[in-house]
């Protein structure tokens, strides 16, 4: 039994690397992740990445800020300290509703980072979990499980023939550690 | 995407030849790689004296209060001010950029979005900071928090505009900081991938550990799209409650409905302006003259000549509606602008930011670099006069003519402003050397679509429409970085 963990196709191509997805899938081969420069269109529904719900979080993320904000000017102007201003009325809706939408946008923009951070697991100093440092360049790499999937030569053959510029086998899964 | 072809019709968003992914990151990391060059020091040290300027206006007006300006007892607002909203309106273009052109689905974004968001969040601090230095006491700038407190718990005035600037910029602030820095994080990965020792350990940090894998990805064009989507309103917003400062007061000249859009079209002319100020330059400096092409620049002074338009037609329109109004004092506020003692100061707005951005007009002087710069520097002067025309000359003549008055600045005024046009460059030009000037990964994206070589090779290809390649060709000629001669070739 061979050390490798993980090969890598490394593509010079989006399109390329793309045809080799579709190969490599074609034959029954589980792709563990797929790295690359730049976000590819088209590339979740190939890997059965289901959509992303940041949208409903935010929505409430947002909605949250709303009835804070509403809250905290009733509790200050009505509840807490009511200033009499000419006899008008004390909860002044039309005044409070800009403050309202910028808590609205702010509560939303946090929320919505930070579930994004928190889901993809992106937060300051997190050690970077990278299999190829070109993959940030101009690289675009398909990973492959080599302990799942055994017949190495025929991914090989399929990485290559699909156009991968190099195809390497990696006995650590991460690289970028030290 | 990839696999697409754009209509030939569209002029290219990157020119050059042989370009590859890696010659994108090779060519915008440069600056960040390397040691800067003449051109930078020299810009860095001439903005750091302004800088250190502003720190000494900044702390004498700490110590001594607001008495070193030169306000007095009838013009209670005016220079500080004014250095305020036009700083605030610099910082429009940014999210506008990243936002509303994203929304929009305008691809040439791509290459300029991140230094105009640099620029926003740098314009926003040194608005921030007249905000804090016109407080008298800064040490107790927390007071316009709603913060519960030892006064009877007394909470700040939430009917006050005032209150509601607070709110609008702080969250404006933020959001455009989270935005470009989520934006960053690819490209900072980038920087980190290729570096080594101690530079590669402050990226790591910096770059959240970004991989790159497909859900991040996937998530990460997610959050960009809400983020453009709240931030879209947000921009407007914050412009909108700026005018509510004056709109919502009492003061002739001040209490006028066409404000908040007309705030809004004022600033995100500014702002295009300050863009195409430094951008211009950079690209030159830095060898950008590929990713921020020729297009790139008539699309901003397009804008620009839209909005300042938009401007002209509200000068026009406030000047009618003052006299349409029937009122005395309305009516008054406005001859005095433009006939009064400040009479040069009116003008001065008129010309720059109606009048000469009208030449824009011409495709020539459009795409022609230096006619650019020098009025993309013009509407900036013409913009802060619109400030000071709006805010002095409104209030040097009130309603008893026994208390009219003349403003003028005292040098710590003058300081103050001067060196917070040095802060800007200081940290505009820190940016520049840590951080990648122009999206990468944005670029990257359009590389196979919309550049001129991919466009080159569906011409070569023949199965084109021939009047539309001539057509596509000849609106290269206004391109400074694209060659004829190998059109003439094919």
């Amino acid at each position: 039994m061979s050390n490798i963990k993980y090969i890598l196709g490394s593509f010079g191509d989006p399109d390329e690397m793309m045809h080799g997805i579709e190969k490599l899938q074609e034959n029954n081969i589980k792709i563990h992740d797929v790295y690359t420069p730049m976000p590819i269109h088209g590339i979740e529904a190939k890997l059965g990445i289901k959509r992303s719900r940041l949208d409903i979080a935010a929505f409430f993320f947002g909605i949250t800020g709303t009835i804070t904000m509403l809250t905290g000017v009733y509790l200050a102007t009505v509840v807490d300290w009511p200033i009499n201003i000419g006899g008008k009325t004390h909860f002044a809706l039309p005044d409070f509703i800009p403050i309202t939408f910028e808590l609205t946008i702010l509560f939303c923009a946090f929320g919505l980072v930070g579930s994004y951070y928190a889901s993809t697991h992106l937060f300051p100093g997190r050690a970077p979990r990278v299999m190829d440092l070109r993959a940030s360049n101009d690289r675009f790499i398909i990973a492959v499980d080599a302990k799942e999937n055994t017949d190495h030569t025929k991914i090989d053959e399929l990485l290559k023939g699909a156009g991968a510029l190099e195809v390497k086998h990696n006995e650590r899964k991460y690289i970028s550690y030290e | 995407m990839s696999g697409h072809n754009e209509s030939i019709l569209r002029e290219p968003l990157i020119t050059g030849k042989d370009i590859t992914y890696a010659k994108i990151t090779d060519d915008i990391l440069m600056p960040v790689e390397n040691k800067p060059n003449r051109a930078w020091w020299i810009g860095f040290i001439v903005s750091l004296c302004g800088a250190s300027l502003w720190v000494f206006a900044v702390s004498y007006t700490f110590w001594f209060g607001i008495g070193a300006w030169g306000l007095n007892k009838t013009v209670g607002w005016a220079w500080d001010i004014t250095g305020f909203v036009w700083w605030v309106g610099i910082g429009h273009a940014g999210t506008l950029i990243s936002a509303v052109l994203l929304l929009f689905r305008q691809n040439w974004r791509n290459s300029i979005n991140r230094s105009a968001e640099a620029m926003t969040i740098f314009a926003v601090i040194c608005a921030a900071t007249y905000v804090v230095s016109h407080m008298g006491r800064p040490w107790l700038a927390y007071w316009v928090l709603p913060l519960p407190n030892q006064f009877g718990s007394l909470w700040v005035n939430f009917n006050s505009p005032l209150v509601w600037d607070m709110f609008a910029i702080s969250t404006y602030f933020s959001v455009s900081l989270l935005f470009w820095y989520t934006g960053l994080l690819p490209d900072i990965a980038t920087i980190r991938d290729r570096a080594v020792g101690m530079r590669k350990k402050v990226y790591t940090v910096l770059s959240f550990g970004w991989n790159g894998n497909v859900k991040t990805w996937q998530r990460f064009e997610t959050v960009s799209l809400i983020l453009a989507g709240i931030s879209t309103p947000l921009v407007l917003s914050v412009h909108t409650i700026v005018s509510m400062d004056f709109a919502t007061s009492v003061i002739p000249g001040w209490h006028t409905t066409i404000f908040p859009p007309y705030f809004v079209a004022g600033a995100i002319f500014s702002g295009f302006a300050m863009v195409l100020t430094l951008l211009l330059v950079a690209r030159k400096v830095l060898g950008l003259e590929n990713y921020i092409t020729m297009f790139h620049i008539e699309s901003m002074n397009k804008i620009i000549i839209l909005t300042g338009s938009i401007v002209g037609v509200a000068y026009l329109t406030e000047f009618f509606i003052a006299w349409y109004s029937g009122s005395e004092y309305e009516q008054y506020a406005f001859i005095n602008r433009a006939t009064g003692p400040y009479w040069w100061a009116y003008w001065m707005m008129m010309t720059c930011n109606v009048i000469s951005p009208q030449l824009l007009w011409f495709k020539k002087i459009r795409t022609s670099i230096a006619a650019t710069w020098i009025l993309s520097i013009v509407v900036n002067i013409g913009m802060w006069f619109e400030r000071f025309v709006i805010i002095v000359t409104s209030l040097h003549r009130d309603y008893l003519p026994s208390s009219w008055a003349m403003f003028t600045p005292t040098w710590v005024d003058v300081s103050v402003f001067v060196g917070s046009i040095g802060l800007f460059f200081t940290l505009f030009l820190l940016f520049l050397r840590v951080l990648p000037s122009i999206a990468i990964a944005e670029v990257k994206l359009l590389l196979k679509s919309a550049s001129e070589q991919s466009k080159m090779e569906l011409i070569k290809d023949g199965h084109l429409d021939k009047e539309q390649v001539a057509e596509y060709i000849e609106s290269l000629d206004k391109f400074d970085s694209v060659k004829q001669e190998e059109y003439a070739k094919i």
